[in-house]
């Protein structure tokens, strides 16, 4: 009779027959989050191109033109307008129309011919901080590499240094290799943490929580029953999710897709536990809706999906540990992009692993002393 | 197995307090196998506070309690095996249908699905559930959901079912019918312990207590508690005076010398009279003023007179110890 799993069996039968029952509940959450895929899948690309720039060329010879061509090929710059004077320049760009002007003084051909220095001044936009490092790394790379050319041209000499980067992983940069991994661990929350969050606190509501409370139910057994179901959904939600993401959004996977499999399972337990946790926790349905939401912006802010978390002030760093998301992210990426292999995830699903047992013994506890019923 | 001669709850001294308030003080009965043991009291008396103590949801903070041979505080688990439960609100899964919320039940205490078969045909059989196996919960009619909740508690064969308040909100006939079912299972040696505000619900009981602000104030048959000393006080006579004109009567009623108290009940007055009081005089008093009287009779005390004694007493007292 000591069986801390009692009644776990019975649980899980009544829960799957309420996720049954209401169908249409399941259907939104499953549906939910492929169209935000889609949504954010072609919305939204992180690499910087084409930035509307406002060009003032009191030179107007030979060289500033191929200088603008430059510029142009470069890919980053969209020049879409033309002024005569300073004026029109500064305004161009506090209107917001432009966020890069660029102006070639009268005397730039003059001194490129007299080798005395020519200077040309880049104005930017500095209110999106990435577009204004996009801008200054790409101007100053265009100088840098028209002065070594002119200097080496008369000296008939070679580079002596040349870094030559290559892109593992994702060569060409595109937008979806690198969001679309992340993404899933965020959307994922929607079926887990957000629908076991309503599950004990719905039977609060009911009083029904006060009816098995008078059976021999062990709190583990009851958690369990509830949290299993609910890890199917959360496995099946995860696998429509990753081919959409394959063959729709065209991201390759480089890892192994059983290992992706296996080691997604300890981040839905967490996120189901943390559902089940905030459940126990709340009191009425609005509160634990409030509670889950309370999860979504560190997974997506604190858990290196948009901002590298190196980059984070140090408390933040240190907060970002606790946040599962993180570690999902990089299994997901690890394994979708690199095609890293257990030895190189194992930790991160253990650390997983371990947080939601932590969450479940927590929540088990509160059901131990019954606090829920005070 | 416990020997046949322990009773099925007995608790010794219970006291539950939150906080400053004490919402059980000093409670102690015992409740024999077999019995209907009828748990009356106001709303907020402490009712549901001791049936959660008594099944292991409230740890107690002070005295003893064992049901069915087992310690409510060293033991829950083995009491919550032998008993059954049924809430105010019928805590029905109301998106299951009737025999899922039965298979439930049953799993939940372990039965294996020969015996959880076998059971669920013999509860669905006693509670005439049959025709609304494949119902869902939420579509049942309020006596029906009060049947599968009782069915619900009853599928592992608890030796002791609680009933919160099983009647609240049930029409008449439905009511008749479970108080029927409940005389045939304790004869098969179940005991009931009933919460009720009913006091035709009371009559019916073999056994009742009131507690009346977390103090037990009246415990043993409805018979013997007719016959307290507080309730027949010496040298009184409880009688009936059956007339049309209730209300104006009972305001002439009460200044009749040999009169003691007076209240209505219905098309009659039930009044507290000396014993050597004289009926006709009575009948003569009140046709002086326009009254007519149609019957006068003797009339034993009912629960609900028990009770208001009891409690006017218990304030009173309360009262004199404040002062």
């Amino acid at each position: 009779m000591n069986n801390v799993f009692r009644g776990f069996g019975a649980v899980f039968y009544k829960e799957s027959l309420h996720i049954r029952r209401d169908f249409s509940t399941l259907f939104f959450s499953l549906i939910i989050p492929i169209l935000q895929m889609f949504l954010l899948g072609y919305g939204i690309d992180t690499n910087i191109r084409q930035i509307n720039t406002v060009i003032y060329n009191a030179d107007g010879r030979q060289q500033s033109r191929e200088l603008l061509d430059r510029l142009k090929n470069s890919d980053t710059f969209h020049l879409i307008r033309y002024v005569n004077n300073d004026r029109d320049l500064n305004d161009a760009i506090i209107s917001g129309k432009c966020r890069v002007g660029i102006k070639i003084p009268v005397d730039y051909s003059d001194r490129l011919l007299h080798q005395t220095g020519a200077q040309v001044l880049v104005l930017i936009d500095g209110s999106d901080s990435s577009v204004a490092g996009q801008a200054i790394n790409v101007t100053t790379a265009i100088g840098l590499d028209e002065s070594l050319r002119r200097v080496l041209a008369s000296s008939d000499a070679t580079f002596p240094v040349e870094m030559r980067p290559k892109i593992l992983f994702n060569p060409d940069s595109r937008s979806p290799n690198f969001f679309l991994p992340g993404l899933v661990a965020v959307l994922l929350l929607n079926v887990t943490t957000f629908l076991t969050a309503f599950s004990i606190v719905r039977e609060k509501e009911r009083g029904t929580l006060e009816q098995l409370f008078v059976t021999p139910v062990r709190p583990m057994g009851l958690l369990l029953g509830k949290l299993l179901p609910y890890l199917a959904i959360g496995f099946f939600e995860l696998s429509m999710l990753l081919v959409a993401m394959r063959f729709l959004f065209r991201v390759p996977i480089h890892g192994s897709v059983l290992l992706l499999a296996f080691l997604s399972l300890p981040y839905l337990f967490v996120s189901l536990s943390l559902g089940i946790l905030i459940s126990s926790k709340a009191t009425t349905q609005a509160q634990a809706m409030q509670l889950a939401f309370l999860t979504i912006l560190p997974s997506i802010f604190f858990s290196g999906y948009i901002f590298p978390r190196e980059t984070m002030p140090k408390f933040f760093y240190v907060l970002s540990y606790f946040v599962p998301a993180a570690y999902y992210i990089n299994i997901t990426r690890g394994i979708i992009l690199r095609g890293a292999g257990w030895v190189h995830l194992w930790s991160d699903a253990l650390v997983l692993f371990m947080m939601g047992s932590f969450l479940l013994i927590i929540a088990a506890r509160r059901f131990h002393n019954k606090i829920i019923m005070a | 197995m416990t020997s046949s001669t322990k009773p099925s709850i007995s608790a010794q001294h219970l006291v539950r307090r939150f906080g400053h308030f004490t919402a059980v003080d000093d409670v102690s009965f015992r409740v024999e196998k077999g019995e209907i043991f009828g748990f009356l009291g106001p709303n907020g008396s402490g009712k549901t506070t001791v049936i959660k103590m008594l099944t292991g949801l409230l740890p107690l903070s002070g005295g003893h309690a064992e049901v069915e041979g087992f310690d409510v505080n060293k033991d829950a688990e083995a009491v919550r095996e032998n008993i059954g439960y049924m809430s105010q609100n019928f805590s029905l899964y109301t998106d299951l249908t009737v025999s899922e919320n039965l298979t439930f039940y049953g799993r939940i205490y372990g039965l294996s699905n020969d015996h959880l078969r076998k059971r669920m045909d013999e509860v669905v059989q006693l509670n005439g559930l049959g025709p609304y196996i494949n119902r869902l919960a939420s579509r049942l009619s309020g006596g029906w959901k009060q049947r599968l909740a009782l069915g619900c508690a009853m599928l592992h064969q608890p030796k002791l079912v609680f009933l919160d308040e099983p009647t609240a909100g049930i029409d008449p006939v439905a009511r008749r019918q479970l108080w029927d079912l409940l005389f045939d299972l304790s004869g098969h040696g179940i005991t009931f312990f009933v919460t009720t505000h009913y006091m035709d619900e009371a009559e019916r009981c073999s056994h009742v207590a009131y507690l009346y602000f977390g103090k037990l104030i009246a415990d043993g048959t409805p018979d013997s508690l007719r016959e307290l000393p507080d309730v027949q006080l010496p040298g009184t006579l409880r009688i009936e005076i059956t007339t049309p004109q209730v209300t104006r009567a009972l305001r002439f009623a009460r200044e009749i010398p040999g009169v003691r108290s007076a209240t209505i009940f219905g098309q009659s007055i039930h009044a507290l009279v000396d014993e050597n009081c004289d009926m006709e005089g009575l009948r003569k008093e009140l046709l002086k003023k326009n009254i007519t009287v149609a019957e006068i009779r003797p009339l034993a005390p009912s629960l609900e007179d028990v009770f208001v004694e009891l409690t006017s007493k218990h304030q009173a007292e309360q009262e004199a110890t404040r002062e």
